[in-house]
């Protein structure tokens, strides 16, 4: 292994960690404030309570995202400073933008959220769980902006040596960027709604505070249901976008190396990479992958050999992710139809199948997300930003073998520590339950 | 103004920010195990900070954002050549951050003595490690056409080490005042005895880091050629002073305020002399980062000051509304009310 591959592994290592603690904020931060809002306006203490204990979880949760995100700062100059003295004059803008209109946003008022029961009325504390919940998403939509730039990079001139911006509405404008915030955001509701279901469907099987974990697996799954027809959605948005701006990623995806009009879709499909060819390509249903790439059944799609070798992505891995991805999906879109007409049913307590299946389900969107990424990054390689700079050229030159073969174990040692903590801790308290005593609670003052 | 000068002048006040705000965090945080007698006492320390300590980091990310957005050539060298320091520096922040959020969710004597330990070294390095990074650049790193020639040792000389530990004097007195004051009774005391004691070691390390600056820097340069300039270090002196003076004056208040207008201005002093570069060579001045040849387009320094110049003043507002919010000092009483404190 070279400088360059243990760079690339750790930036894999600590981003897709982080991205573990990441959609779970998404999303469990938005349905907290639900839950506290339906407090604030119905006075039923039932709904503080929930907001208490799914908040409790989603603090435990959101710990471990803040601090894991001073690391994606800093190695871009730690590790890809080539990348960064490059591209730093526009991609270096949407995260210090981030920083300042979104991070002091969730980092100032989760602060007032935790400490602030008593100290601000009911209507201002619930307005500052809306506000982290509103810098969490904010804060996505930035860095999500940056990462669409590095898939399809407007609004910028090579000069100077390096990529430098000349069109910063196109920058924030980058259908690339939005399409991906959308698919992302609405992907870490999934995670947060079946987080709830999965720990509310194991109460339930056990009886457990039947009114509070019915209603909270109620809310969750129509959140789940209508997030997930929302990542389905943006997802076939993506797709299009992707077969027209980015066709070596999509080719990779559906292992295309024919370019074909009226391109069929094989539901059994095995790649044969080394023979540039498809072992197996069965069970296909005609036109249909034009279809998706460009809503058109004669649309061509590029095949791989229309690329040089060395400007292909692995093929395997992207097409592998991509498959269970939509597969993962589906299933849980499927689910979460289940769980939004069994939960209305009478005898839902009675169907144990079903909450098993859901404590089972926990972490299928986690699965899911990390899967998603790995199409998104592996699949633009070799490029660090598609078409303009190759990963290759973008590693710092000054760091050693040593230093970076340090980090990582490093990173790995620490992060595989707390990270087992944390799960721990999110066991624990989920196990738990709601605290009974709501003395002691309710005493939120009302200051005019 | 040329927006290069208005660039630097927004970084120095960015680090300057984060050093005044995360300055009492990291003091209180190494102090808590000399100061906390039993669990009660650590518990009000750390929630002292609880409400605020993950804003005031923002400081650091937004510091470390401007620097990739406005000089991106600086961002990727200072933080490539600065590799195991910094990451040092990332490995305590991140235990810091979790500490504070794990210590108090399991009852062990075990448990939460280990995340005692992690707080108190956590929160030292940082204090430690910024000050040598913030001496060498003072100081210039060794780099010219064949890059840096340098690692974490050659950072450890001794300018760098003395600026370290004027980082650690700067925040012990500033955190020891900060528990003083948002603390009652005998925890507040001894907090604020301790500030007393510890500005004694301040002054000497600050007297030795003016001296030893002249040795080893080039950083009075800009305030020869333009002596109104020395206004910048005579106030951090003059507020340094000024925290002592109110201390026996028993005004803790003010004494935490002159603190803060102390780091402020101690960071203005250094970064004064740094200009117009932001990191010197040490060998050659051909290879100085400056603020003309390592920054941003003029478009994109544009765009970067309507940003801030709409952001930076609506954060300080909805900071200055915590604060108020907050401004009381943390009781048992609250602990007991709060289960959500840490």
């Amino acid at each position: 292994m070279d400088v360059l591959a243990l760079s690339r592994l750790q930036f894999a290592v600590t981003t897709m960690f982080h991205f573990i603690f990441v959609p779970l904020t998404l999303g469990l931060s938005v349905l907290t404030a639900w839950f506290e809002t339906k407090y604030v306006r119905t006075g039923d203490a039932t709904y503080l309570r929930m907001t208490k204990f799914w908040g409790k979880l989603f603090l435990i949760n959101f710990a471990l995202g803040v601090v894991t995100g001073i690391t994606q700062e800093f190695q871009f100059g730690m590790n890809w400073a080539e990348y960064s003295r490059y591209v730093g004059d526009i991609f270096g803008a949407p995260l210090a933008i981030e920083a300042t209109a979104a991070f002091f946003l969730e980092s100032v008022f989760i602060g007032v959220w935790i400490f602030g029961w008593d100290k601000i009325s009911k209507t201002a504390h619930a307005v500052t769980i809306w506000l982290v919940a509103f810098g969490t998403n904010l804060s996505a939509l930035w860095i999500l902006l940056a990462n669409g730039w590095m898939q399809k990079p407007v609004g910028f001139v090579l000069r100077n040596g390096r990529a430098e911006m000349n069109d910063f509405l196109a920058l924030i404008t980058n259908p690339y960027g939005w399409i991906k915030f959308l698919h992302t955001v609405t992907s870490g509701y999934m995670v947060a709604a079946f987080f709830v279901m999965g720990i509310a469907a194991w109460h339930l099987l056990r009886k457990n505070e039947i009114d509070f974990f019915t209603r909270s697996f109620k809310t969750a799954a129509m959140f789940a249901l209508l997030s997930g027809l929302a990542v389905g959605a943006t997802g076939d948005f993506h797709a299009v976008e992707i077969a027209k701006v980015q066709p070596t990623k999509f080719a990779a995806m559906e292992s295309v190396w024919e370019t074909q009009k009226n391109a069929p879709m094989h539901l059994l499909l095995v790649p044969d990479e080394a023979n540039e060819r498809n072992a197996v390509a069965t069970a296909s249903i005609p036109g249909m992958l034009s279809f998706m790439a460009f809503h058109d059944v004669n649309g061509e799609v590029k095949g791989l050999k229309e690329f040089p070798k060395e400007e292909r992505p692995p093929v395997l891995p992207v097409f592998l992710s991509f498959r269970l991805m939509v597969a993962l999906g589906t299933l849980m879109i499927g689910l979460s139809l289940v769980a939004v007409i069994a939960v209305r049913w009478k005898h839902f307590l009675n169907f144990k199948l079903f909450l098993w299946i859901m404590v089972a389900a926990l972490p299928l969107p986690y699965i899911t997300v990390q899967l998603g990424w790995l199409v998104a990054e592996l699949g633009r390689q070799p490029w660090v930003v598609y078409g303009v700079l190759k990963t290759a050229d973008g590693v710092s030159q000054s760091v050693s073998l040593l230093q970076v073969g340090g980090s990582l174990v490093g990173f790995t040692l620490l992060y595989g520590l707390l990270g087992a903590i944390d799960i721990y801790l999110l066991v624990k308290y989920a196990k738990k339950g709601p605290d009974n005593d709501t003395t002691g609670m309710i005493p939120v003052k009302e200051v005019a | 103004m040329e927006l290069q000068i208005t660039w630097f002048v927004l970084w120095a006040v960015l680090w300057a920010v984060y050093f005044m705000l995360d300055g009492f965090v990291l003091g209180t945080g190494f102090l808590s195990g000399i100061l906390a007698k039993n669990d009660t006492e650590k518990r009000l320390l750390i929630n002292s900070v609880g409400p605020v300590w993950d804003g005031n980091e923002v400081w650091l990310i937004t510091a470390g954002g401007a620097t990739f957005a406005a000089f991106p050539t600086t961002y990727a060298l200072m933080f490539s050549y600065m590799y195991t320091a910094l990451l040092l520096l990332l490995f305590s922040l991140i235990v810091r951050g979790v500490a504070f959020e794990f210590r108090g969710k399991i009852e062990g004597e075990q448990w939460k003595g280990a995340w005692d330990r992690a707080i108190m070294i956590s929160s030292f390095l940082p204090a430690l490690l910024f000050g040598v990074a913030f001496g060498n650049i003072f100081k210039g790193l060794p780099m010219d056409a064949g890059g840096h020639h340098g690692g974490l040792l050659s950072l450890l000389n001794p300018y760098g080490i003395l600026t370290g530990l004027l980082f650690v004097c700067l925040f012990a007195v500033h955190g020891a005042l900060y528990a003083s004051l948002k603390t009652v009774g005998d925890l507040s005391k001894r907090a604020f005895e301790l500030a007393k004691m510890l500005w004694i070691p301040l002054l000497l390390v600050a007297l030795l880091f003016l001296g030893a600056t002249a040795y080893s820097t080039k950083l009075y340069d800009n305030y020869l050629a333009a002596p109104y300039l020395f206004l910048i270090p005579a106030i951090a002196v003059l507020a340094l002073v000024a925290v002592q003076a109110y201390m026996i004056a028993n005004k803790p208040l003010k004494a935490f305020s002159a603190s803060c207008v102390t780091i402020l201005f101690v960071v203005f002093t250094g970064v004064t002399g740094l200009f117009p570069n932001l990191i010197p060579s040490s060998l050659d001045p051909a290879y100085s980062l400056t603020i003309y040849n390592s920054s941003s387009s003029q478009y994109t320094l544009t765009i970067m000051t309507v940003v801030a110049f709409i952001f930076v003043p609506i954060v300080i507002a909805y900071k200055i509304w915590v604060y108020r919010i907050f401004r009381a000092p943390v009781t048992e009483q609250d602990l007991l009310e709060n289960k959500e404190a840490y």
